[in-house]
Protein backbone atom coordinates (compact mmCIF):
# COMPACT_ATOMS: atom_id res chain seq x y z
CA UNK A 1 0.00 0.00 0.00
CA UNK A 2 2.81 2.42 0.80
CA UNK A 3 4.57 4.16 -2.02
CA UNK A 4 8.11 5.46 -1.61
CA UNK A 5 7.00 8.80 -0.24
CA UNK A 6 5.07 7.16 2.57
CA UNK A 7 7.89 4.83 3.40
CA UNK A 8 10.08 7.90 3.70
CA UNK A 9 7.46 9.52 5.92
CA UNK A 10 7.39 6.41 8.06
CA UNK A 11 11.15 6.40 8.42
CA UNK A 12 11.50 10.06 9.16
CA UNK A 13 8.53 10.49 11.42
CA UNK A 14 7.18 7.32 12.92
CA UNK A 15 10.45 6.17 14.40
CA UNK A 16 10.83 9.39 16.34
CA UNK A 17 7.28 9.06 17.65
CA UNK A 18 8.39 7.52 20.86
CA UNK A 19 10.39 10.50 22.09
CA UNK A 20 9.03 13.80 20.77
CA UNK A 21 5.70 15.57 20.35
CA UNK A 22 4.52 16.78 16.95
CA UNK A 23 5.12 20.28 18.27
CA UNK A 24 8.79 19.60 19.07
CA UNK A 25 9.20 18.08 15.62
CA UNK A 26 7.62 21.19 14.04
CA UNK A 27 5.13 19.00 12.22
CA UNK A 28 2.37 20.71 10.25
CA UNK A 29 -0.18 18.79 12.28
CA UNK A 30 1.04 20.48 15.46
CA UNK A 31 -0.86 23.50 14.09
CA UNK A 32 -4.57 23.40 14.84
CA UNK A 33 -5.40 25.31 11.69
CA UNK A 34 -3.94 22.47 9.61
CA UNK A 35 -5.92 19.92 11.62
CA UNK A 36 -9.12 21.90 11.12
CA UNK A 37 -8.44 22.11 7.36
CA UNK A 38 -8.22 18.33 7.24
CA UNK A 39 -11.33 17.80 9.37
CA UNK A 40 -13.37 20.27 7.29
CA UNK A 41 -11.97 19.40 3.87
CA UNK A 42 -11.41 16.23 1.84
CA UNK A 43 -14.19 13.67 2.02
CA UNK A 44 -16.44 16.08 3.94
CA UNK A 45 -15.97 18.96 1.54
CA UNK A 46 -16.61 16.66 -1.44
CA UNK A 47 -19.86 15.50 0.13
CA UNK A 48 -18.77 11.87 0.34
CA UNK A 49 -19.39 12.04 4.09
CA UNK A 50 -21.81 14.45 5.79
CA UNK A 51 -20.65 17.28 8.04
CA UNK A 52 -21.39 16.60 11.71
CA UNK A 53 -23.69 19.65 11.93
CA UNK A 54 -25.83 18.27 9.09
CA UNK A 55 -25.89 14.81 10.65
CA UNK A 56 -27.18 16.02 14.02
CA UNK A 57 -29.65 18.33 12.26
CA UNK A 58 -31.31 15.21 10.78
CA UNK A 59 -32.62 14.41 14.25
CA UNK A 60 -33.17 18.07 15.26
CA UNK A 61 -30.21 18.03 17.63
CA UNK A 62 -28.56 21.17 16.24
CA UNK A 63 -27.34 23.38 17.74
CA UNK A 64 -25.91 21.26 20.53
CA UNK A 65 -26.74 22.86 23.90
CA UNK A 66 -25.48 22.16 27.43
CA UNK A 67 -27.47 20.28 30.04
CA UNK A 68 -26.90 20.93 33.77
CA UNK A 69 -23.16 21.01 34.48
CA UNK A 70 -21.88 17.81 36.09
CA UNK A 71 -18.17 17.68 35.37
CA UNK A 72 -15.43 20.26 35.62
CA UNK A 73 -12.42 18.91 33.75
CA UNK A 74 -9.13 20.71 34.29
CA UNK A 75 -6.06 20.14 32.18
CA UNK A 76 -3.10 21.05 34.40
CA UNK A 77 -0.52 20.81 31.62
CA UNK A 78 0.65 19.00 28.52
CA UNK A 79 3.91 17.70 29.94
CA UNK A 80 4.00 13.91 30.15
CA UNK A 81 6.57 11.19 30.79
CA UNK A 82 5.13 9.22 27.86
CA UNK A 83 4.69 9.99 24.16
CA UNK A 84 1.77 7.76 23.22
CA UNK A 85 1.19 7.33 19.54
CA UNK A 86 -2.55 8.02 19.78
CA UNK A 87 -2.35 11.07 22.07
CA UNK A 88 -4.90 13.76 21.16
CA UNK A 89 -3.08 16.21 23.44
CA UNK A 90 0.27 15.73 21.65
CA UNK A 91 1.67 15.51 25.17
CA UNK A 92 5.26 14.61 25.98
CA UNK A 93 8.35 15.46 28.03
CA UNK A 94 9.10 18.39 25.72
CA UNK A 95 5.78 20.18 26.27
CA UNK A 96 6.20 23.20 28.51
CA UNK A 97 2.55 24.25 28.83
CA UNK A 98 1.99 23.91 32.58
CA UNK A 99 -0.82 25.44 34.63
CA UNK A 100 0.51 28.12 36.98
CA UNK A 101 -0.36 28.37 40.65
CA UNK A 102 -2.23 31.58 39.89
CA UNK A 103 -4.53 29.81 37.41
CA UNK A 104 -4.93 26.97 39.91
CA UNK A 105 -6.09 29.52 42.50
CA UNK A 106 -8.70 30.72 40.01
CA UNK A 107 -9.77 27.10 39.43
CA UNK A 108 -10.08 26.49 43.18
CA UNK A 109 -12.39 29.46 43.49
CA UNK A 110 -14.62 27.88 40.84
CA UNK A 111 -14.37 24.39 42.35
CA UNK A 112 -15.61 25.78 45.69
CA UNK A 113 -18.68 27.30 44.07
CA UNK A 114 -19.57 25.07 41.13
CA UNK A 115 -22.73 23.03 40.79
CA UNK A 116 -20.69 20.22 39.22
CA UNK A 117 -20.45 16.99 41.24
CA UNK A 118 -17.28 15.75 39.54
CA UNK A 119 -13.83 17.28 39.32
CA UNK A 120 -11.63 15.64 36.70
CA UNK A 121 -7.89 16.45 36.53
CA UNK A 122 -6.07 15.53 33.37
CA UNK A 123 -2.96 16.39 31.34
CA UNK A 124 -0.34 15.35 30.16
CA UNK A 125 0.64 13.57 33.29
CA UNK A 126 -1.07 15.83 35.85
CA UNK A 127 1.36 14.65 38.53
CA UNK A 128 4.22 16.40 36.68
CA UNK A 129 2.79 19.84 37.41
CA UNK A 130 5.03 21.14 40.25
CA UNK A 131 1.96 22.37 42.17
CA UNK A 132 -0.04 19.19 41.63
CA UNK A 133 -0.06 17.94 45.21
CA UNK A 134 -0.90 21.32 46.67
CA UNK A 135 -3.73 21.65 44.14
CA UNK A 136 -5.13 18.20 44.99
CA UNK A 137 -5.00 18.94 48.72
CA UNK A 138 -6.83 22.25 48.28
CA UNK A 139 -9.37 20.87 45.81
CA UNK A 140 -10.13 17.89 48.06
CA UNK A 141 -11.16 20.33 50.79
CA UNK A 142 -13.93 21.70 48.57
CA UNK A 143 -15.89 18.50 49.19
CA UNK A 144 -16.64 17.60 45.57
CA UNK A 145 -18.45 14.26 45.37
CA UNK A 146 -16.23 12.58 42.82
CA UNK A 147 -12.62 13.76 42.46
CA UNK A 148 -10.90 12.10 39.52
CA UNK A 149 -7.23 12.17 38.59
CA UNK A 150 -6.36 10.70 35.19
CA UNK A 151 -3.06 8.99 35.85
CA UNK A 152 -1.09 7.20 33.17
CA UNK A 153 0.19 4.62 35.75
CA UNK A 154 3.82 4.66 34.62
CA UNK A 155 4.34 8.04 36.28
CA UNK A 156 3.96 6.25 39.62
CA UNK A 157 7.05 4.19 38.75
CA UNK A 158 8.89 6.88 36.73
CA UNK A 159 10.83 8.40 39.60
CA UNK A 160 11.21 7.79 43.33
CA UNK A 161 9.49 11.09 44.09
CA UNK A 162 6.28 9.59 42.68
CA UNK A 163 6.44 6.22 44.46
CA UNK A 164 4.15 7.41 47.26
CA UNK A 165 1.42 8.65 44.90
CA UNK A 166 -0.90 5.70 45.68
CA UNK A 167 -0.87 6.63 49.38
CA UNK A 168 -1.23 10.32 48.53
CA UNK A 169 -4.25 9.64 46.32
CA UNK A 170 -5.82 7.39 48.96
CA UNK A 171 -5.38 10.05 51.65
CA UNK A 172 -7.46 12.49 49.61
CA UNK A 173 -9.94 9.87 48.42
CA UNK A 174 -9.03 10.56 44.81
CA UNK A 175 -10.73 8.43 42.16
CA UNK A 176 -8.04 7.09 39.83
CA UNK A 177 -8.77 6.64 36.14
CA UNK A 178 -5.88 5.07 34.25
CA UNK A 179 -5.19 4.06 30.69
CA UNK A 180 -4.24 0.54 29.78
CA UNK A 181 -4.74 -0.19 26.08
CA UNK A 182 -4.61 -3.96 26.45
CA UNK A 183 -3.99 -6.72 28.94
CA UNK A 184 -1.13 -8.05 26.84
CA UNK A 185 2.35 -6.55 26.82
CA UNK A 186 2.75 -6.31 23.03
CA UNK A 187 -0.30 -4.17 22.31
CA UNK A 188 0.30 -1.82 25.21
CA UNK A 189 3.94 -1.20 24.42
CA UNK A 190 3.22 -0.68 20.72
CA UNK A 191 0.84 2.17 21.49
CA UNK A 192 2.52 3.67 24.52
CA UNK A 193 6.20 2.74 24.28
CA UNK A 194 8.54 -0.04 25.37
CA UNK A 195 8.34 -1.02 29.00
CA UNK A 196 5.03 0.78 29.58
CA UNK A 197 3.15 -2.45 30.16
CA UNK A 198 5.45 -3.79 32.88
CA UNK A 199 5.53 -0.43 34.66
CA UNK A 200 1.74 -0.13 34.41
CA UNK A 201 1.28 -3.59 35.91
CA UNK A 202 3.61 -2.73 38.77
CA UNK A 203 1.73 0.55 39.36
CA UNK A 204 -1.64 -1.25 39.37
CA UNK A 205 -0.32 -3.70 41.94
CA UNK A 206 0.84 -0.78 44.09
CA UNK A 207 -2.60 0.82 43.81
CA UNK A 208 -4.26 -2.48 44.76
CA UNK A 209 -1.91 -2.73 47.74
CA UNK A 210 -3.30 0.49 49.28
CA UNK A 211 -6.86 -0.64 48.54
CA UNK A 212 -7.51 0.90 45.13
CA UNK A 213 -9.74 -1.14 42.84
CA UNK A 214 -10.42 -3.89 45.36
CA UNK A 215 -13.94 -5.35 45.38
CA UNK A 216 -16.16 -3.14 47.56
CA UNK A 217 -13.37 -0.63 48.21
CA UNK A 218 -14.39 3.06 48.28
CA UNK A 219 -11.02 3.84 46.63
CA UNK A 220 -12.11 3.79 43.00
CA UNK A 221 -9.74 2.55 40.31
CA UNK A 222 -11.12 2.50 36.78
CA UNK A 223 -9.26 1.68 33.61
CA UNK A 224 -9.53 3.31 30.22
CA UNK A 225 -9.27 1.20 27.11
CA UNK A 226 -8.75 2.85 23.77
CA UNK A 227 -8.01 0.91 20.61
CA UNK A 228 -4.38 0.67 19.55
CA UNK A 229 -5.05 1.34 15.90
CA UNK A 230 -7.54 2.55 13.32
CA UNK A 231 -10.55 0.71 14.65
CA UNK A 232 -13.39 1.42 17.06
CA UNK A 233 -13.67 -0.02 20.56
CA UNK A 234 -15.84 -3.09 20.94
CA UNK A 235 -18.51 -3.69 23.53
CA UNK A 236 -17.44 -2.07 26.83
CA UNK A 237 -18.92 -4.78 29.07
CA UNK A 238 -17.30 -7.61 27.08
CA UNK A 239 -13.93 -5.84 27.10
CA UNK A 240 -14.24 -5.23 30.84
CA UNK A 241 -14.88 -8.92 31.43
CA UNK A 242 -11.83 -9.87 29.32
CA UNK A 243 -9.60 -7.31 31.07
CA UNK A 244 -10.76 -8.42 34.52
CA UNK A 245 -10.20 -12.08 33.80
CA UNK A 246 -6.76 -11.62 32.25
CA UNK A 247 -5.42 -9.12 34.79
CA UNK A 248 -6.65 -11.25 37.69
CA UNK A 249 -5.29 -14.52 36.31
CA UNK A 250 -1.97 -13.19 35.06
CA UNK A 251 -1.10 -10.52 37.64
CA UNK A 252 -3.65 -10.80 40.47
CA UNK A 253 -4.80 -7.26 39.69
CA UNK A 254 -8.25 -5.93 40.55
CA UNK A 255 -10.01 -2.84 39.22
CA UNK A 256 -13.55 -1.48 39.20
CA UNK A 257 -14.80 -0.40 35.79
CA UNK A 258 -13.39 -0.31 32.28
CA UNK A 259 -14.21 2.72 30.13
CA UNK A 260 -13.99 2.08 26.39
CA UNK A 261 -13.00 5.31 24.66
CA UNK A 262 -12.91 5.97 20.92
CA UNK A 263 -9.79 7.62 19.54
CA UNK A 264 -10.64 11.01 18.05
CA UNK A 265 -8.93 12.17 14.85
CA UNK A 266 -6.87 14.89 16.49
CA UNK A 267 -3.14 15.57 16.87
CA UNK A 268 -0.99 12.41 16.95
CA UNK A 269 -3.87 10.03 16.25
CA UNK A 270 -4.78 12.12 13.20
CA UNK A 271 -1.12 12.05 12.12
CA UNK A 272 -1.11 8.28 12.52
CA UNK A 273 -4.35 7.90 10.53
CA UNK A 274 -2.99 9.94 7.65
CA UNK A 275 0.48 8.36 7.61
CA UNK A 276 -0.97 4.83 7.71
CA UNK A 277 -3.54 5.68 4.99
CA UNK A 278 -6.41 4.91 7.33
CA UNK A 279 -7.87 8.41 7.66
CA UNK A 280 -10.72 8.15 5.15
CA UNK A 281 -11.74 4.63 6.18
CA UNK A 282 -11.64 5.59 9.85
CA UNK A 283 -13.82 8.65 9.31
CA UNK A 284 -16.23 6.53 7.25
CA UNK A 285 -16.34 3.96 10.07
CA UNK A 286 -17.14 6.73 12.58
CA UNK A 287 -19.87 8.16 10.35
CA UNK A 288 -21.32 4.69 9.64
CA UNK A 289 -21.46 3.99 13.39
CA UNK A 290 -23.11 7.36 14.12
CA UNK A 291 -25.74 6.93 16.82
CA UNK A 292 -28.20 9.80 17.41
CA UNK A 293 -28.91 8.39 20.90
CA UNK A 294 -25.27 9.00 21.84
CA UNK A 295 -25.57 12.67 20.84
CA UNK A 296 -28.02 13.28 23.70
CA UNK A 297 -25.44 12.25 26.30
CA UNK A 298 -22.24 13.37 24.68
CA UNK A 299 -19.87 14.70 27.34
CA UNK A 300 -19.65 18.30 26.10
CA UNK A 301 -23.30 18.63 27.21
CA UNK A 302 -22.43 18.20 30.90
CA UNK A 303 -18.75 19.23 31.04
CA UNK A 304 -16.64 22.36 31.03
CA UNK A 305 -13.01 21.86 30.09
CA UNK A 306 -10.37 24.24 31.47
CA UNK A 307 -7.08 24.58 29.63
CA UNK A 308 -3.65 24.85 31.29
CA UNK A 309 -3.76 28.61 30.71
CA UNK A 310 -7.30 29.04 32.07
CA UNK A 311 -9.24 29.26 28.79
CA UNK A 312 -12.55 27.43 28.73
CA UNK A 313 -13.68 24.83 26.22
CA UNK A 314 -16.65 22.51 25.61
CA UNK A 315 -14.38 19.46 25.97
CA UNK A 316 -10.73 18.40 26.08
CA UNK A 317 -10.80 17.70 22.33
CA UNK A 318 -12.03 21.19 21.47
CA UNK A 319 -9.30 22.44 23.79
CA UNK A 320 -6.66 20.68 21.69
CA UNK A 321 -8.19 22.20 18.55
CA UNK A 322 -8.13 25.68 20.11
CA UNK A 323 -11.95 26.01 19.92
CA UNK A 324 -12.74 28.19 22.96
CA UNK A 325 -16.32 28.25 24.25
CA UNK A 326 -18.81 30.36 22.33
CA UNK A 327 -19.72 32.58 25.30
CA UNK A 328 -18.97 36.00 26.73
CA UNK A 329 -17.22 34.12 29.54
CA UNK A 330 -14.18 32.45 28.04
CA UNK A 331 -11.62 32.35 30.84
CA UNK A 332 -11.63 30.79 34.31
CA UNK A 333 -10.86 34.17 35.91
CA UNK A 334 -14.24 35.48 34.70
CA UNK A 335 -16.10 32.20 35.36
CA UNK A 336 -19.87 32.45 35.69
CA UNK A 337 -21.68 29.15 35.43
CA UNK A 338 -25.09 30.64 34.59
CA UNK A 339 -23.69 32.62 31.65
CA UNK A 340 -21.60 29.70 30.40
CA UNK A 341 -24.55 27.33 30.48
CA UNK A 342 -26.34 29.52 27.94
CA UNK A 343 -24.16 28.75 24.94
CA UNK A 344 -24.01 26.72 21.75
CA UNK A 345 -21.45 23.90 21.84
CA UNK A 346 -18.84 24.14 19.09
CA UNK A 347 -18.61 21.12 16.82
CA UNK A 348 -16.60 19.78 13.92
CA UNK A 349 -16.03 16.42 12.27
CA UNK A 350 -13.94 15.08 15.18
CA UNK A 351 -17.23 14.98 17.13
CA UNK A 352 -18.17 11.82 15.22
CA UNK A 353 -15.69 10.10 17.56
CA UNK A 354 -17.99 10.66 20.54
CA UNK A 355 -21.20 9.58 18.77
CA UNK A 356 -20.06 6.31 17.18
CA UNK A 357 -21.76 3.12 18.33
CA UNK A 358 -22.40 3.19 22.06
CA UNK A 359 -20.80 6.64 22.14
CA UNK A 360 -17.63 7.72 23.89
CA UNK A 361 -16.73 10.05 26.70
CA UNK A 362 -14.08 10.33 29.37
CA UNK A 363 -16.46 8.13 31.40
CA UNK A 364 -16.74 5.53 28.64
CA UNK A 365 -19.85 4.75 26.62
CA UNK A 366 -22.89 7.02 26.83
CA UNK A 367 -25.68 5.22 24.98
CA UNK B 1 -17.28 -0.46 -14.34
CA UNK B 2 -14.43 -0.92 -11.92
CA UNK B 3 -11.47 -2.77 -13.39
CA UNK B 4 -11.14 -5.10 -10.39
CA UNK B 5 -13.52 -7.79 -9.22
CA UNK B 6 -12.91 -6.86 -5.59
CA UNK B 7 -12.97 -3.29 -4.31
CA UNK B 8 -12.49 -2.76 -0.53
CA UNK B 9 -14.91 0.19 -0.65
CA UNK B 10 -17.72 -2.17 -1.75
CA UNK B 11 -17.93 -3.73 1.72
CA UNK B 12 -19.57 -0.53 3.03
CA UNK B 13 -22.23 -0.95 0.31
CA UNK B 14 -23.15 -4.50 1.35
CA UNK B 15 -26.44 -3.30 2.85
CA UNK B 16 -27.53 -2.05 -0.58
CA UNK B 17 -28.31 -5.59 -1.75
CA UNK B 18 -31.60 -5.09 0.10
CA UNK B 19 -32.59 -2.38 -2.40
CA UNK B 20 -33.05 -4.92 -5.19
CA UNK B 21 -34.81 -7.52 -3.07
CA UNK B 22 -36.07 -6.01 0.10
CA UNK B 23 -37.63 -9.05 1.75
CA UNK B 24 -34.76 -11.45 1.14
CA UNK B 25 -32.14 -8.84 1.96
CA UNK B 26 -33.84 -7.84 5.18
CA UNK B 27 -34.33 -11.46 6.23
CA UNK B 28 -30.68 -12.19 5.53
CA UNK B 29 -29.40 -9.25 7.58
CA UNK B 30 -31.79 -10.02 10.45
CA UNK B 31 -30.59 -13.61 10.44
CA UNK B 32 -26.96 -12.53 10.18
CA UNK B 33 -27.30 -10.15 13.08
CA UNK B 34 -29.03 -12.77 15.20
CA UNK B 35 -26.36 -15.39 14.48
CA UNK B 36 -23.59 -13.21 15.87
CA UNK B 37 -25.38 -12.23 19.06
CA UNK B 38 -24.20 -13.54 22.41
CA UNK B 39 -25.66 -17.05 22.80
CA UNK B 40 -24.46 -20.47 23.89
CA UNK B 41 -21.26 -19.30 22.19
CA UNK B 42 -19.92 -15.87 23.04
CA UNK B 43 -19.87 -13.15 20.38
CA UNK B 44 -16.08 -13.28 20.72
CA UNK B 45 -15.96 -17.01 19.91
CA UNK B 46 -18.27 -16.51 16.94
CA UNK B 47 -16.04 -13.72 15.64
CA UNK B 48 -13.08 -16.14 15.59
CA UNK B 49 -15.17 -18.83 13.85
CA UNK B 50 -16.23 -16.23 11.28
CA UNK B 51 -12.59 -15.27 10.73
CA UNK B 52 -11.60 -18.91 10.17
CA UNK B 53 -14.47 -19.50 7.75
CA UNK B 54 -13.69 -16.21 5.97
CA UNK B 55 -10.28 -17.66 5.13
CA UNK B 56 -11.61 -21.04 4.09
CA UNK B 57 -14.15 -19.48 1.71
CA UNK B 58 -11.45 -16.97 0.72
CA UNK B 59 -13.70 -13.95 1.04
CA UNK B 60 -11.54 -10.79 1.15
CA UNK B 61 -14.44 -8.67 2.41
CA UNK B 62 -15.07 -11.10 5.26
CA UNK B 63 -11.36 -11.23 6.14
CA UNK B 64 -11.24 -7.41 6.35
CA UNK B 65 -14.45 -7.32 8.35
CA UNK B 66 -13.56 -10.01 10.87
CA UNK B 67 -9.96 -8.91 11.36
CA UNK B 68 -11.35 -5.50 12.29
CA UNK B 69 -14.09 -7.08 14.37
CA UNK B 70 -11.49 -9.12 16.25
CA UNK B 71 -9.38 -6.02 16.93
CA UNK B 72 -12.45 -4.23 18.25
CA UNK B 73 -13.13 -7.11 20.60
CA UNK B 74 -9.55 -7.13 21.87
CA UNK B 75 -8.79 -10.48 20.22
CA UNK B 76 -5.03 -10.91 19.91
CA UNK B 77 -3.17 -11.64 16.68
CA UNK B 78 -2.07 -14.98 18.11
CA UNK B 79 -5.71 -15.97 18.63
CA UNK B 80 -6.62 -14.81 15.13
CA UNK B 81 -3.79 -16.79 13.52
CA UNK B 82 -4.71 -19.93 15.46
CA UNK B 83 -8.28 -19.58 14.23
CA UNK B 84 -7.01 -19.30 10.64
CA UNK B 85 -4.93 -22.44 11.18
CA UNK B 86 -7.97 -24.27 12.52
CA UNK B 87 -9.80 -23.40 9.30
CA UNK B 88 -6.78 -24.28 7.17
CA UNK B 89 -6.31 -27.62 8.97
CA UNK B 90 -9.90 -28.64 8.29
CA UNK B 91 -9.55 -27.54 4.68
CA UNK B 92 -6.32 -29.47 4.17
CA UNK B 93 -7.76 -32.39 6.12
CA UNK B 94 -10.72 -32.37 3.78
CA UNK B 95 -8.29 -32.76 0.90
CA UNK B 96 -6.11 -35.36 2.58
CA UNK B 97 -8.93 -37.57 3.81
CA UNK B 98 -9.66 -38.20 0.13
CA UNK B 99 -6.30 -39.90 0.14
CA UNK B 100 -8.14 -42.86 1.67
CA UNK B 101 -10.38 -42.98 -1.41
CA UNK B 102 -7.27 -42.93 -3.56
CA UNK B 103 -5.77 -45.77 -1.52
CA UNK B 104 -9.00 -47.78 -1.72
CA UNK B 105 -9.18 -47.34 -5.47
CA UNK B 106 -5.48 -48.13 -5.87
CA UNK B 107 -5.83 -51.32 -3.83
CA UNK B 108 -8.97 -52.39 -5.63
CA UNK B 109 -7.36 -51.99 -9.03
CA UNK B 110 -4.07 -53.57 -8.08
CA UNK B 111 -3.28 -57.30 -7.96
Amino acid sequence: MNDGRDSFHLLTNRNTMATKSLKARHEQLAEVTRQMEILNGGIFESGELPYFRDKIAETNQAPLRPKPLEILQINVGYMCNQVCEHCHVDAGPDRKEIMTRETMEQCLEVIRNTGAHTLDLTGGAPEMNPNFRWFVEEAAKAGIKDFIVRSNLTIIRANKKYYDLPEFFARHNVHIVSSLPHYTRGKTDKQRGDGVFDKSIKALQELNRVGYGMPGSPLKLDLVYNPSGAFLPGDQAALEADFKKALKEDFNIEFHQLFAITNLPIARFLDYLIASENYEDYMAALVDAYNPEAVQNVMCTNTISVGWDGWLYDCDFNQMLGMKVDSKIRHIKDYREDVLQDRNILISQHCYGCTAGAGSSCQGTVA
Amino acid sequence: MASDYYNPADLRKFGKITEWSEELGTRFFDYYGKVFEEGALSAREKSLIALAVAHVVKCPYCIDAYTKDGLQRGITKEEMMEAVHAGAAIESGATLVHGVQMMNKYNKLSM
